[in-house]
């Protein structure tokens, strides 16, 4: 296990998700695509930590982003919640107007 | 020997249950990928010594695909595990898309010159992240927990069906007749309905 296998899969995790976050219609199926992403950010920051500086300060920040992907699902699930009761549907397609 | 074994397992797990989760044709099925991937980088996450973090990730993930799977359910209205379905849209540009994110990222991860680790981890990491949390770096928490409260908010608030602007109005002041407050309800309730 090297810094660089570490961040490769990172790396595929992070594309995998973005391909899912592009091409899902579904609102809950584009926010698992968005999690992917920030999970690969997180595996990144948890391997830049451990093989470049392994002080105690960096942890904080894999902290952070664990709170960045709680925030995204709660916010993703209220915003699919507003969308299907509006539009009756939850998919994204249906809500690209911003106008209600 | 093990623990190359191991990490070798838990990539592949995580990259092949995040791809699973877009390749399988019902949505039962791709919340179950997606929490495989999932505990499967919270293992690599142990491995590299973030004990703290990693089990957290795990714990918090199987946690959020029970609730991901009820929210399918309730948006589907049918049963997510048997209806195979394809919604998708622009797939060939986005796989270009996410190829060329790859490659790009995988260059530079090989290309660039990483310098050497400085500084040693602590003896207890827990211990050590717990300390820094509550001394040095309180401010991140303390911006941190605002945030989570606006969103506790704002997540109630768009999930809300009836806020109050829906029964007051847009300036909070529809009153009958009277002169009183007079909301407007499908089903009047409350004192002399």
């Amino acid at each position: 296990m090297t810094l660089q296998l570490v961040l490769l899969v990172s790396a595929a995790l992070f594309s995998v998700g973005l391909y899912g976050a592009l091409t899902q219609q579904v609102v809950v199926m584009v926010m698992m695509g968005i999690e992917l992403m920030i999970n690969g950010v997180l595996l990144a920051g948890g391997a830049l930590w451990w093989f470049l500086s392994p002080t105690p300060d960096g942890q904080t920040v894999l902290l952070v982003i664990l709170a960045a992907m709680t925030v995204e699902m709660a916010m993703g699930f209220a915003v699919a919640t507003v969308v299907h009761r509006s539009r009756g549907s939850d998919l994204s397609d249906s809500a690209t107007d911003l106008a209600g | 020997m093990i623990e190359s074994i191991l990490f070798w397992i838990f990539a592949v797990l995580a990259v092949a249950g995040g791809i699973a989760v877009f390749v399988v044709d019902s949505m039962a099925r791709a919340t179950y990928a997606l929490a495989v991937s999932f505990v499967a980088v919270g293992g690599i996450i142990v491995m590299l010594h973030l004990d703290y973090i990693g089990v957290i990730t795990i714990l918090m993930m199987i946690m959020e695909m029970a609730i991901m799977a009820v929210f399918m359910v309730m948006f589907m209205g049918m049963n997510p595990a048997l209806m195979p379905m394809d919604m998708t849209h622009s797939t060939r540009r986005s796989a270009v898309l996410a190829t060329l994110t790859f490659l790009v990222l995988a260059v530079a991860i090989i290309v660039i010159p990483w310098p050497d680790r400085t500084g040693s981890a602590a003896a207890d990491l827990t211990r050590s992240l717990g300390e820094a949390i509550m001394g040095s770096k309180m401010l991140v928490m303390l911006t941190i927990s605002p945030v989570l409260f606006a969103t506790i908010v704002a997540s109630l608030v768009l999930a809300n069906p009836r806020g109050r602007y829906d029964r007051y109005g847009a300036d909070l002041d529809r009153r009958d007749p009277d002169g009183r407050a007079h909301p407007e309800d499908p089903i009047g309730g409350g004192i002399g309905r």
